[in-house]
């Protein structure tokens, strides 16, 4: 039973998706809107609740133990904590019952989205520029024949967008064009083709109850 | 203003040929209108569109520039229609002669999706049969695959060293397909986890997917009779925010300096920033996504990288289960239609004048 319902859940919920993709009629697909947009939004309400009461949950074990960097858990747990209280109560347009600016200083949870939130995502964005420098140190060494192929096309790509390559000769530039458009998306498609076919194939093994991994495995 | 002059003296014509019809095979509402464009057209403004339902009293509807042939009209299904068409220029409009009468309504079938089904039925057949060949026993060669080989090498190494083995799902929602298939392949890695006691990390990004995943590995613990091994803080919510969770994912990597990292799921920018930091752990690193544009970063910076369909046949590889891998076998044999079905295409439509590529549109 444990295992049953779930395969006759996800039988008829696959099928339904399938029957959206046939029937384009309003009478289905109204319901199918239902089921994709309201439906799955209060799922995942309550699974957020789960979700911050796991990340509560971890954080505190970690001070309790005192585990490596326990302290941080502190900052995270206060930021949390001030951050529900201004959300909830300070709206998110500053207009909650609670408070959210003193004199010109503004700290609503916009402005602690855009003052906070997001130079942090940028900054670690930035670091990608970095991890890029040593990804291509280590593609590029010539150790095989592939990384020798990698490495003479990425060469030939990055000289003949530029300037440079266009004044070494005018053939360049359609060169590399060429190997943008043609082997480049060649192998692109493949890798295109080999994906649809696979998800074809993982929701039908879902859907028939074929595959149960995600039910912890077992027949 | 000498156009418009013109205009004025020698009156502008008006767009021929209006005819209105219905969209098929849509969900309805929507009447589409098509015209010969006016003679005087590259001096216009534009066309208006106008609506009647009884004939005579006409609305305008829309407007649309010179050199359109066609608009489309949102209408109420079942209200029947009739169209004229105006060439404006400036204050001048010349009428068409009004349209037949068009009503709209909802298709219960999609018909235009004909070929879809077509494909999806003779996938589905293949993929059907070989799961029945491999019901009735019969032995089916898959290719091997040099990074789900390595699972086991990667769980033995981390039991060996004791240390634990992160799993990152990646960013995806739980309808993702890439999400599930990392899912699928989360449980089979949970049972070896189990096994051989080695400690699993599991930090999530999405709620619902965080949600699914701790029943998973719960699950598995339990199938391979390892119920007490389980660690209910094995699996936990991160962060929902994409650089957040990246970061968040880091300093797991840094601190606990786990042996084996995958990072299976559907990734975004931060591939390259999770899988260089894990690989200046000294980690081993399986990567898999259906991601196009993180590939290229996965290939570099870890050891093996599970590409585009190898990512869905994982689960049916690692488990050995005969009636998965009757899928893949499906898959492949579907692979060989396609590419057959390619290579007679591009030849009908290099030798012959057969419109061959409207069969796949």
């Amino acid at each position: 039973m444990k295992k049953t319902i779930p395969l006759v859940l996800i039988f008829v919920a696959g099928l339904l998706g399938i029957i959206s993709f046939v029937i384009p009629h309003p009478a289905y697909q109204t319901y199918d809107e239902w089921i994709r947009n309201s439906f799955l939004r209060v799922l995942s309400a309550f699974a957020m609740v789960l979700a911050l009461g796991s990340l509560l949950r971890v954080h505190f074990d970690k001070i309790r133990r005192r585990r490596k960097n326990w302290q941080y858990s502190w900052l995270l747990l206060i930021a949390f904590g001030a951050s529900s209280i201004i959300g909830l109560f300070g709206g998110v347009a500053a207009d909650g019952i609670l408070p959210t600016a003193i004199g010109s200083f503004h700290f609503d949870i916009q402005v602690l989205y855009e003052n906070i939130v997001i130079p942090l995502a940028s900054s670690m964005f930035a670091l990608l520029a970095f991890f890029m420098a040593s990804a291509a140190y280590r593609a590029f060494r010539v150790r095989s024949t592939e990384a020798t192929l990698l490495l003479t096309a990425a060469f030939i790509v990055m000289i003949g967008v530029l300037p440079l390559g266009h004044s070494i000769s005018k053939h360049l530039p359609m060169f590399v064009q060429w190997i943008l458009n043609v082997p480049n998306v060649a192998g692109q498609r493949g890798i295109v083709l080999g994906i649809a076919l696979g998800v074809v194939a993982t929701s039908l093994k879902i859907i028939l109850g074929i595959e149960r991994a995600w039910l912890g495995g077992g027949e | 203003m000498i156009t418009i002059l013109l205009l004025w003296i020698t009156g502008i014509g008006p767009p021929a040929n209006v005819r209105a019809h219905d969209v098929p095979s849509d969900g309805g509402g929507v009447v589409v209108i098509e015209w010969n464009l006016a003679p005087d057209d590259a001096l216009l403004d534009g066309y208006e569109i106008h609506r009647s339902e009884n004939g005579v009293d006409f609305v305008k509807v829309g407007f649309i520039g010179r050199g359109r042939r066609s608009f489309q009209d949102q209408t109420h299904d079942g209200t029947t229609y009739v169209y004229k068409v105006a060439a404006v220029s400036d204050t001048l409009r010349a009428f068409s002669l009004p349209s037949a009468e068009v009503t709209s309504h909802a298709s219960w079938i999609n018909v235009a999706k004909l070929n879809i089904y077509v494909a999806m039925i003779i996938f589905g057949g293949l993929i059907l049969y070989f799961i029945s060949c491999a019901r009735r026993g019969k032995a089916l060669f898959i290719r091997k695959i040099a990074g789900l080989q390595a699972i086991d090498d990667a769980v033995g190494r981390a039991t060996e060293m004791g240390k634990p083995i992160l799993y990152v799902l990646g960013l995806g929602y739980i309808e993702d397909i890439a999400t599930i298939a990392s899912l699928n392949i989360l449980g089979e890695v949970a049972k070896k986890t189990a096994q051989y006691n080695t400690k699993l990390i599991v930090p999530n990004a999405d709620p619902i997917v965080y949600t699914v995943a701790r029943e998973i590995v719960k699950e598995s613990y339990t199938n391979v009779g390892r119920p007490d091994a389980y660690d209910p803080e094995s699996v936990f919510f991160l962060a929902r925010e994409q650089m957040a969770y990246a970061a968040g994912v880091d300093g797991i990597m840094m601190r606990e300096k786990p042996a084996t990292n995958f990072l299976v799921g559907y990734f975004a920018a931060e591939s390259l920033v999770l899988a260089e930091t894990g690989a200046a752990t000294g980690a081993i690193q399986i990567a898999g996504t259906d991601a196009l544009s993180q590939l290229p970063f996965f290939v570099t910076a870890c050891d093996y990288t599970l590409i585009g369909e190898e990512l869905y046949a994982a689960s049916a590889y690692i488990s050995k289960r005969p009636l998965l891998l009757g899928a893949i076998k499906g898959e492949d044999y579907a692979k060989v239609i396609i590419a057959a079905a390619l290579i007679l295409a591009s030849i009908i439509g290099l030798l012959s004048r057969f419109p061959i590529l409207n069969l796949f549109q």
